[in-house]
């Protein structure tokens, strides 16, 4: 079977499917911690939250209507933390806000329960995306190559956002030194909020593509939150290269031990994140030099 | 000597009906199910079943029953505290539910220690009624195995010859494979692959199915259950390997629970299970229509456990129980006719006997249904190492 060329091309293509979609959620987690020094353990929350109003978007406007709103939505939400609970505990320290944003997750939790009830949800793939595509001779559902072109377009817009935008340098200078950048004029606070909410709106759209692939359970922000974060830890806090290096291993090691090495898999990914911490403990790909 | 004798008598029938007065009054029922946590949906479930059964039969027990409710929210330790708070401070007459195996191995000792009767409403792990048997303990569900077994014989009688398996990495998935397989293989099936993905840690399925689709099976059969189930049947279905690869497995897999979250990607799965809402007979006709006049909902297996343990319970006070002792020893004794089907307990384990029905979930007139393909007759599990203690007998 591992001879089998279709085999590989079929698990490398799963295997870029998870790291896309690890690599939405990642990006702004990284990002927000990068830029802000804020630990934001309630971003899993923020994923089950735009799954959960894709889902209800989707009854009544169509998949597509809950795929644009969707993130729009926990955007506002992330507005509305912003305000309430993260400029305030900004000057904190990490205690206090993993202690909060911890906090938020079982709250999150429970809101959903009572909104959406305890069953899972499913929502069906669009129309467009039905069946499957015959590529490199296997056949390979459309949905997902489209959850991987997502991810690629997204990243391809944040690369050329940072790198090639005024935002992008005042944000990359922000990261670098925030109190240097904002006595150079640039509204640090300001940029803070734009990220964190865009941040925000990567989650929610995580939530509404991986919705039709996985259900929608009260639970997912949880079980997502972990590799989330081995995934900025291995990549390197702050940075978006570390970000899409992280979703990659993670996605790929993930996949393959699944197959190749079944009794291992549960450990291994941890395995790595352990190395990594060993021997580069600020991560592959760190934003600071 | 005649006038003592009837004096007697009179004084004993007295006696006798101011006992079955002071006891018919009130039995008292610690139900302990998850109210919160992953499996809440299944103890709402079997609590409003177990009340609507209680409604529906308790009437004519002459008994009242009395509810204490407790969320033992699917961690074994919680689950323990709360018996003992049943046990010792609510001191119930009798505890009915436990959905998680997890909790029903960490509640069995104390149980079986207290001397309180438990009725098993969902938990299936096979060692509750082999190995960790108690005469105190008596399962209305279902077992693991029980599930399983006879759906290797019949897909071998269909014409399936190779099967591959994948089911969640912990003890129910391996014990309902593993009894799928050997009746598989002892019918003159092969199992020509197995996988087995962490349990609630995967949720892409495509890795497996790839796998599946290599190995060169007529068919996959599994075992999944809630938001897994949900993901697998669309996964597999989005790789287009319904085709090709039918889909069999256990019941829990299209669980009329959750299947309309699968929508047209659960069409043509076919799966066995003890219950199955479109099941032709006067009392599953019954229960369905008052269930869904209760709850507005379409009765799920988990529900027909709440009904027919309260069923069972009910049956026990007829046969005369009124505490913990003669509770303990009329509930094994029980049999009925339930939406189910014919159900008796095995006194060997004190685990259900029933019929299995195969069925395929097909598409309705207002979305899908559970079409019977097969009863496979009611079969006691062996006895596991189960020894009861013949005294309580």
């Amino acid at each position: 079977m591992t001879t089998d060329l279709g085999f590989w091309v079929l698990q490398t293509l799963n295997a870029l499917q998870l790291s896309m979609l690890l690599f939405l959620l990642s990006v702004g987690l990284t990002v927000i911690f990068g830029l802000m020094h804020f630990v934001n353990l309630a971003h899993g929350s923020l994923y089950a939250f735009g799954a959960y109003m894709a889902a209800s978007l989707a009854g009544v406007l169509g998949y597509w209507g809950g795929f644009f709103l969707a993130p729009l939505a926990v955007a506002a939400l992330g507005a509305v933390l912003y305000f309430t609970l993260i400029r305030s505990q900004r000057r904190a320290g990490p205690m206090a806000q993993v202690l909060i944003t911890f906090g938020l997750i079982f709250v999150a939790v429970d809101a959903t329960r009572l909104i959406w009830g305890d069953l899972p949800i499913g929502i069906a793939v669009p129309a467009v995306f039905e069946g499957q595509l015959a590529l490199l001779g296997v056949e390979y559902p459309i949905y997902r190559l489209f959850i991987i072109a997502l991810g690629l377009a997204v990243l391809a817009a944040l690369t050329l956002v940072l790198t090639r935008t005024q935002v992008g340098a005042m944000i990359r200078a922000g990261v670098d030194n925030d109190q240097m950048a904002a006595c150079l004029g640039i509204n640090v606070e300001r940029m803070f909020f734009l990220v964190f909410v865009v941040g925000c709106a990567l989650a929610g759209l995580a939530g509404a593509v991986a919705a039709p692939v996985l259900s929608v359970t009260p639970d997912m922000g949880l079980q997502i939150l972990i590799p989330t974060l081995i995934v900025i830890v291995i990549g390197g806090l702050g940075s978006l290269k570390g970000a899409v290096a992280g979703s990659l291993i993670f996605g790929f090691v993930q996949t393959f031990g699944a197959v190749l090495m079944p009794t291992f898999n549960s450990v291994l990914i941890y395995a790595l994140l352990a190395a990594v911490l060993v021997i580069r403990p600020e991560g592959l790909l760190p934003a600071k030099g | 000597m005649n006038k003592t004798f009837r004096a007697a008598l009179a004084g004993l029938v007295t006696s006798t009906a101011m006992l079955s007065a002071a006891c018919a009054e009130d039995i008292k029922v610690g139900l302990l199910l998850p109210y919160s946590g992953v499996y809440a949906a299944l103890g709402q479930d079997i609590d409003d079943a177990f009340a609507l059964g209680l409604a529906t039969f308790g009437a004519d027990s002459g008994a009242t029953f009395e509810i204490v409710r407790e969320d033992d929210e699917v961690k074994p330790p919680v689950g323990l505290a709360k018996t003992k708070k049943l046990i010792l401070q609510d001191e119930v007459d009798v505890m009915v539910g436990v959905v998680s195996s997890g909790v029903l191995g960490a509640i069995r000792d104390t149980v079986d220690g207290a001397g309180v009767p438990l009725i098993v409403a969902n938990a299936g792990n096979d060692e509750a009624t082999g190995e960790a048997c108690s005469p105190f303990i008596t399962r209305i569900s279902f077992s693991n195995q029980q599930v399983n077994r006879p759906m290797g014989k019949w897909m071998v009688d269909q014409g399936v010859k190779k099967v591959f398996t994948i089911a969640p990495d912990y003890a129910a998935g391996r014990q309902m494979i593993d009894a799928f397989t050997t009746g598989f293989t002892a019918a003159g099936g092969e199992v020509v692959g197995q996988e087995w993905p962490a349990f609630q840690k995967t949720q892409d399925f495509g890795p497996f199915l790839a796998n599946a689709k290599a190995s060169g099976a007529d068919a996959v059969y599994v075992f999944f259950a809630g938001g897994e189930a949900i993901s697998f049947v669309k996964q597999y279905d989005s790789f287009g390997m319904k085709a090709e690869l039918p889909l069999y497995g256990s019941g829990f897999l299209t669980s009329a629970l959750y299947v309309e979250a699968q929508g047209p990607a659960a069409e043509g799965v076919i799966t066995a299970l003890h219950y199955v809402p479109t099941l032709d007979n006067p009392e599953n006709a019954a229960f369905v229509a008052a269930f869904k006049e209760k709850t507005g909902r379409i009765p799920s297996e988990y529900a027909v456990h709440g009904y027919d343990s309260a069923r069972a319970l009910v049956e026990a006070v007829k046969a005369g129980a009124t505490d913990r002792e003669t509770l303990a020893a009329a509930l094994p004794k029980v049999s009925f006719t339930g939406p189910r089907g014919e159900l008796r307990i095995d006194p060997a384990t004190n685990n259900i006997v029933q019929p299995i029905h195969v069925y395929e979930t097909v598409a309705g007139a207002d979305g899908l249904t559970q079409k019977v393909l097969a009863t496979l007759p009611a079969e006691a599990d062996p006895v596991n190492g189960c020894a009861m203690p013949a005294a309580v007998n």
